[in-house]
């Protein structure tokens, strides 16, 4: 390792590149992103739908479907080791075991077939050497832990038996049954009803917070964010454009991508507001990640792009303290802030 | 449970009444009776003598009369006399049903056993040489006539080892009796696994791109375990249902193997009764087969739900 972590950082990615080889040609779906994630830290990453959040996810995770994808550059480094390097083997002991990944549909992510107290000691027996008696009250013990009510009878039986919520917590439960170092939620609220999305959410952070894991929260939701994450990364086009604190991200965006996706959360009108007010949106659509264009690739939506945005992509500076925007205008807006 | 077990068991008694009436009425519509037969064999015809013999033989009653006399000695268990051979119809048939039915349950075994885990590693090692290998072989599998197969064993072994097998009905050792059964079962057994082996792979296929499948892979679950234990599964509902309808087509496969190998089993002895117009023979032996696929129809939908929580029959 060229340079020393610090000791409380459980990930840190640097420079991570993945790359899809399909029919339409080479695209990057996360160019050179960097980030790192301390013990007991929520990092939200924010963006579009395909912007390369669950790629960066799945890229962690070595869990790219490969073809047509694949990992071309950057070091993944948990706690110590580069995941990049290691053989399959060595991978399958490390997942599900120091890096669980929740997922954002539990209809479809539990196995059908398998009752869910099966499911949860699978993730135990596979990396610990414990009785299947013992698994099994162990895989009582999580479901307990995620609020199942009656977890006994629970565990008996199939997914199809439960509700979405109670999917998702039996998902959680599952994730963290060998307690982790790191957990990567991707947008694990978002097939849910809004009522219990705060429920799964206010869980997830609980059992984060007692047990000490990192967390990657993956969304699209920037009130999420605001709720639950200390730092957040913000991703367009399978590159990173801003990172900052959330006190910091949401006092002062600095990319007009920001901008636009904070503008863009509806807001309830006041009684005393005109009845047809018509919700921000940011104008066009996220660019083909087969045709990028030659500078910024945001500059085509953006309504503060002056022509070295369209010839040169802007590099990421370190704006204010400990906030960073790849933007040719980040400063003036800093400054006009 | 107990509702929909007895509602399916009436149903298989409807099913098995319409069996008996269309293969009644089929055999009555199919031109010339034994008597006919007989007598065209002779050169000579003597009415009265036709006549006498068919009244003897009960064929010249009412065709309802007939069907009630059939069913109604079935009932009891009294299955008529083979108008061939004069001896009872049961104790003709008997002796050669274990016969097709190792036949038939070796050609199914090798058919399951031969072509789930080519499906499996067809599907999981997609677009490779071996799958387009393994899809080939499966695709000749379908496109060969199981006779022409038998045919072309036989000839083999003809030229390889200047022998064919020739059946024997009391084996001496396992191996001897599965020698004899072998080559024949995979003759007739090939289609069924290049089928089986066909519907595991776009199965499995379909169910390797599921979430779960990777909720699993996030486990760290090993591609083994990934593959069989959490997809095959799940993939394994329509393979069975395939293996069920397979189980009834082969009667159709059997009839040409026992006649190239030369094996005495019902299916052979079924043409044989047909060219006669042996019909109490006929007739009980297409009940007998009806009834077992009635059963393995059963047996499969009761697989259904032992494999599937989400199955569950219900009233």
């Amino acid at each position: 390792m060229s340079e020393a972590i610090p000791a409380e950082t459980v990930l840190d990615v640097k420079n991570l590149q993945t790359v899809f080889f399909t029919n339409s040609g080479l695209f990057r779906a996360v160019d050179d992103v960097s980030f790192s994630v301390r013990r007991g830290e929520t990092l939200a990453i924010v963006g579009e739908s395909g912007c390369g959040k669950s790629v960066s996810a799945l890229s962690i995770m070595r869990l790219v479907p490969d073809p047509p994808g694949r990992i071309v550059g950057g070091s993944v480094t948990l706690e110590g080791t580069d995941l990049l390097k290691l053989d399959d083997a060595a991978m399958r002991s490390i997942r599900g075991n120091r890096i669980s990944m929740i997922f954002q549909e539990p209809m479809t992510s539990l196995n059908p077939v398998m009752r869910i107290g099966d499911q949860i000691i699978e993730a135990v027996r596979l990396h610990q050497k414990v009785s299947s008696k013992e698994a099994w009250k162990q895989a009582v013990d999580m479901l307990r832990l995620v609020r199942i009510p009656e977890p006994e009878r629970r565990a008996q039986e199939y997914p199809h038996q439960l509700s979405g919520g109670m999917r998702q917590r039996a998902m959680i439960a599952m994730a963290l049954a060998c307690r982790p170092a790191l957990l990567i939620a991707d947008e694990p609220t978002t097939a849910l009803d809004v009522t219990i999305q705060a429920q799964i959410l206010a869980l997830i952070v609980d059992l984060q917070q007692r047990l000490g894991t990192g967390l990657i929260l993956i969304t699209h939701d920037l009130g999420v964010v605001a709720q639950t994450a200390q730092r957040v990364i913000v991703m367009y086009a399978g590159k990173k454009v801003e990172e900052a604190t959330v006190e910091s991200l949401f006092e002062t965006p600095l990319h007009p991508y920001t901008r636009g996706l904070m503008a863009s959360i509806p807001a309830v009108p006041s009684p005393d507001a005109k009845a047809d007010v018509r919700l921000v949106e940011i104008p066009g659509m996220v660019p083909s990640l087969t045709r990028l264009p030659p500078g910024c690739a945001f500059a085509p939506r953006c309504k503060l792009a002056i022509d070295r945005c369209r010839q040169e992509y802007p590099p990421l500076d370190e704006v204010k303290s400990n906030h960073w925007a790849a933007c040719w205008r980040a400063g003036e807006m800093a400054e006009a802030s | 449970m107990f509702a929909y077990i007895v509602r399916r068991l009436f149903l298989m008694l409807v099913t098995l009444f319409g069996i008996s009436v269309i293969i009644f009425v089929l055999l009555r519509v199919v031109p010339g009776n034994i008597v006919d037969i007989l007598f065209d064999a002779a050169g000579f015809v003597d009415p009265a003598d036709k006549a006498n013999l068919e009244r003897e033989l009960g064929l010249s009653q009412p065709i309802v009369i007939q069907y009630l006399h059939w069913i109604g000695g079935l009932l009891h268990g009294d299955l008529g006399y083979s108008y061939v051979s004069e001896k009872p119809a049961l104790e003709e048939i008997l002796p050669r049903i274990p016969i097709t039915a190792r036949l038939a349950g070796l050609a199914l075994l090798f058919s399951a056993s031969i072509g789930i885990p080519l499906g499996v590693i067809s599907a999981v090692h997609q677009g490779s040489k071996l799958d387009y290998a393994l899809r080939v072989v499966s695709l000749s599998g379908l496109s060969l006539p199981s006779f022409w197969l038998g045919l072309l064993i036989l000839m083999a072994s003809v030229s390889l080892f200047s022998t064919m097998p020739i059946f024997n009905p009391n084996p001496k050792t396992w191996l001897e009796a599965l020698t004899i059964y072998a080559v024949p079962a995979m003759a007739v057994g090939f289609r069924s696994a290049a089928l089986t082996m066909r519907i595991t792979r776009s199965s499995m296929l379909e169910i390797l791109r599921q979430d779960y499948i990777r909720t699993a892979r996030a486990k760290g679950a090993s591609e083994a375990s990934v593959n069989y234990r959490h997809a095959l599964k799940n993939a394994v509902l329509p393979v069975i249902t395939v293996i069920g309808i397979e189980a009834a087509f082969l009667i159709g496969g059997l009839i040409v193997t026992e006649t190239v190998f030369n094996i005495p089993g019902i299916a052979r002895f079924l043409v044989e009764a047909l060219r006669w117009r042996d019909y109490p023979i006929v007739q009980n032996l297409v009940m007998f087969i009806a009834v077992v696929v009635v059963v393995v129809n059963f047996i499969v939908d009761m697989l259904y739900a032992a494999i599937d929580p989400r199955i569950r029959f219900g009233d």
